[in-house]
């Protein structure tokens, strides 16, 4: 199985304080990788590292190694934005933004320069499908977004990100503002979402860890302390912190 | 793959809009500048004690711009002395006594009604009002601006009192005081962070004031006392500035006049934003 | 206890009256303005007022025909609107986003001392700046005209558009923006695509409230241009607003022409309550 992502002795720091310490982790393609770990942790900051969506907070500094399809994301010859546009995110508070459902998908693909009307109709089809939200929509396209309920709204906002067609998709938490019918619906989504993208999730939820993820990384204080199938790490876990973690000790 | 460039149009756009933002800061900054430099360096020369401390004379045929500097102190002290316990009083009947809603956005579109009309309007209708009835005088120019400067008294105390917690008010109701009690008590301490920042407000806003004032408070440059001055038509300083430059040509007396008032509006402004501050900081503690 | 009871009712009756002053103030306005404003249109005729291309008020046969103070008024707030609201809104975009909170603040009482020059300041840099320039490069006559009201009413609405649309854009949240960024648009892109979008009814308000302010500015503009009743054919022509047509002959009116000065307010005043109406219900959308 060949790797989309691969680290080596990652820290950041946010001015003096260190919040990823030497991190190492290979993410295989067209798999799901949950992040799991208590808040604080590091995971969110690592997976925005991935899109360096960091780069934007001022005081950040990054050492060690990123490298995405084996370009170096933090070499200068990289373009951030299209590093973004590979690596699409998806946020933990659905963020449509207060447009049309339509322009709102729309949006990346006008951004990438396509103008063409029967091309991006085309697009906003293909992404609202593939985010299982194309029946729901398809007649009030026009409609403003803001309009859809919470789960709507957090497909729809995987559908924003489909549509730039990326290949891989970095998820922040993206069930925790959601209730159980609709998070069970983006769950489900995400496992077919697999067949085309490499996922990387980050969750509170261990539960959605198991239902989900192929393969599990815990975070404790910066560190990542295990990296295994998700079977393997609740099942046996390696490290005695990971354990602890998982056995509901703390957290 | 990953280091393809921007595509041209994009890289244009950002060229584009980044020159358009700095050309337009640097426009707004540089008119600040220019503003400011050129009326000092007009008008700072023509400053003389003479100037400040004497009254036009026909008989000398020198200009002096004591009466307009005292007519202004008195204006801006009469109408702050009428319009805070009207300002106050409304925003305290907002925020501690009105229960109806609607009551609430019919009074508060009202001010910002009132707050949206042009102070030439102030000055044609202070003139029927106040100035057909008492005579042109600096009353009558007083009354005038104590209606146009009655919101914004009214939105900085509103402000404030909005701050103090509701607990204070829930805590010495539940100690049986009445409503008036409270309001004594509580909520009139809790106001004087917004009466300051409405005076110093309102006090900019008289400096500055000229079109409601000259057909209510007149254009005379006599030398009265406090009273006497109330009375009596008179100049502010803007009043007197218009004068001069308009009517009679003495461009360095109004330059003169222009470098005390831009003075004074740095001054009131670096004051409004020190206040500020510091009842902000107050506050978060 | 009783006693205490009725204290609490004069109080409370006294507070009613006070929160109530504000009402009365905008109605007594409104009454006096009608009352005072009507008798001239209905003397004069109000198509000859409103349409009527010429003003002559202390000719032995005197015109009442506002129609070049109305169009006046018009051209030069657009005029105004045209100049300031691009460079206004572009200084607040780089400031709301791009600025470093230094240069925002600088910047911020810069602007807010720009707000705070009053307008004859204005006036006399105009009349000696302005006025002059205009004369020397454009090869005109005479300075003080519709050009030179519309550049001074440029810069006096600013400070309005600037403030209002920092406070419009430095509301959206952050997470649009984070979203468009995650998609691979650039800062400017993010900024000028969604940014603003999302804080247009704000930046619309900005609009409106400089409108109101061009519209209602009196003396600066008095003293730049020109002050005769031309119809605004073109920019260079001296031109007199709605603003200075009611200061400029009140000193000296009366009867029917003072009359007539008093149904210009009238006129002035209900573009004032309509731009106020529409202002209201941008905010009502920006709070929304």
């Amino acid at each position: 199985m060949s790797n989309i992502i691969s680290v080596k002795d990652m820290c950041l720091w946010y001015g003096e304080h260190q919040a990823l310490k030497n991190i190492n982790i290979e993410i295989p393609k067209k798999s799901i990788t949950a992040f799991i770990g208590p808040s604080g942790c590091g995971k969110s900051t690592f997976l925005k590292t991935l899109n360096r969506m960091n780069d934007l907070i001022p005081n950040v500094k990054i050492t060690g190694d990123i490298r995405y399809e084996d370009t170096d994301i933090f070499s200068p010859k990289v373009d951030v934005n299209h590093l973004r546009k590979e690596i699409g995110m998806v946020f933990q508070k659905p963020n449509p933004f207060p447009m049309s459902i339509y322009d709102n998908v729309a949006y990346g693909p006008r951004t990438h320069g396509i103008t063409n009307k029967i091309q991006l109709d085309e697009i906003v089809e293909f992404a609202l499908r593939d985010a299982a939200i194309w029946n729901e929509v398809k007649d009030r396209l026009k409609k403003n977004a803001l309009g859809l309920s919470g789960g709507q709204q957090q497909r729809l906002c995987i559908a924003r990100a489909l549509a730039v067609q990326p290949k891989m998709l970095l998820m922040d938490e993206p069930t925790s503002a959601l209730d159980p019918i609709s998070t069970s619906r983006i769950e489900e989504l995400v496992m077919e979402l697999k067949e085309k993208y490499t996922i990387v999730m980050v969750t509170h939820n261990m539960q959605q860890a198991v239902r989900v993820s192929d393969y599990t990384a815990f975070f404790l204080l910066g560190e990542l302390v295990e990296f295994e199938k998700t079977d393997n790490i609740f099942s046996q876990p390696q490290d005695k912190r990971t354990e602890d973690y998982i056995t509901g000790r703390f957290g | 793959m990953l280091n393809r460039s921007l595509s041209k149009k994009r890289k244009s756009f950002e060229v584009l809009m980044k020159i358009l933002m700095l050309l337009s800061v640097g426009l707004t900054a540089s008119l600040v500048l220019f503003l400011l430099v050129y009326v000092l360096v007009q008008g700072i020369p023509n400053i003389t004690w003479e100037l400040l401390s004497t009254k036009p004379s026909y008989l000398t045929e020198k200009i002096g711009i004591l009466p307009d500097i005292l007519n202004t102190v008195y204006i801006v002290i009469a109408t702050l002395f009428l319009v805070l316990p009207l300002g106050v009083g409304a925003a305290i009947y907002l925020t501690e006594y009105a229960s109806n809603k609607k009551m609430v956005g019919i009074i508060e579109y009202a001010a910002e009604t009132l707050s949206g009309i042009p102070s030439i309007i102030y000055g044609l209708v202070g003139m029927l009002l106040f100035s057909n009835n008492m005579g042109t005088c600096l009353m009558a120019g007083a009354l005038t601006l104590v209606i146009m400067n009655l919101p914004t008294i009214m939105r900085t105390t509103q402000e404030s009192l909005k701050t103090v917690p509701q607990s204070y008010r829930e805590g010495a109701f539940g100690l049986g005081a009445g409503k008036w009690r409270v309001v004594r008590t509580v909520v009139l301490p809790g106001c004087v962070d917004g009466v300051i920042t409405g005076c110093i407000l309102s006090v900019g806003r008289i400096l500055g004031e000229s079109a409601a004032l000259l057909f209510t408070a007149g254009f005379a440059h006599a030398l009265n006392g406090i009273i006497d001055g109330l009375a009596a038509p008179g100049a502010t300083l803007t009043v007197a500035l218009y004068v001069y430059a308009k009517e009679q040509g003495e461009f360095g007396v109004a330059f003169a006049i222009a470098a005390i008032l831009m003075v004074l509006t740095v001054l009131i402004n670096f004051v409004a934003t020190l206040v500020q501050k510091y009842f902000a900081k107050r506050r978060s503690l | 206890m009783k006693k205490n009871q009725i204290l609490e009712k004069v109080i409370h009756g006294i507070f009613l009256f006070l929160g109530l002053i504000t009402v009365d103030c905008v109605l007594m306005i409104t009454v006096y303005l009608v009352i005072s404003g009507i008798p001239a249109i209905f003397e004069i005729g109000p198509v000859d007022f409103l349409f009527g291309k010429e003003w002559a008020s202390t000719a032995a046969e005197p015109k009442y025909g506002i129609l070049p103070f109305i169009l006046t008024s018009i051209y030069g707030t657009a005029g105004a609107i045209v100049i300031g609201v691009p460079i206004g809104f572009m200084t607040a975009i780089y400031l709301s986003k791009l600025a470093s909170p230094k240069v925002k603040s600088a910047m911020q009482s810069a602007v807010s001392l720009l707000a705070g020059i009053p307008s004859v300041v204005y006036g006399l840099v105009g009349m000696l700046v302005l006025v002059p320039g205009i004369r020397k490069i454009f090869n005109v006559p005479d300075g003080a005209s519709l050009l030179a009201a519309v550049i001074v009413l440029a810069i006096m609405i600013l400070p309005s558009i600037i403030k209002m649309s920092i406070t419009a854009l430095d509301a959206v949240p952050k997470e649009y923006e984070d979203a468009s960024l995650a998609l691979g648009a650039t800062p400017i892109e993010t900024y000028f695509k969604v940014s603003v979008p999302a804080a247009k009814s704000g930046i619309a308000a900005a609009v409106v409230l400089g409108v109101g302010r061009a519209i209602g500015e009196a003396m600066a503009v008095m003293m730049v241009a020109g002050n005769v009743p031309n119809m605004p054919d073109s920019l260079f022509q001296s031109v007199r607003f709605l603003t200075t047509a009611v200061s400029s002959e009140m000193a000296y009116s009366s009867g029917l022409q003072q009359q007539a000065l008093f149904s210009i307010a009238l006129v002035l005043f209900l573009f004032i309550m309509l731009i106020n109406a529409i202002l209201n219900f941008f905010l009502k959308r920006e709070k929304e």
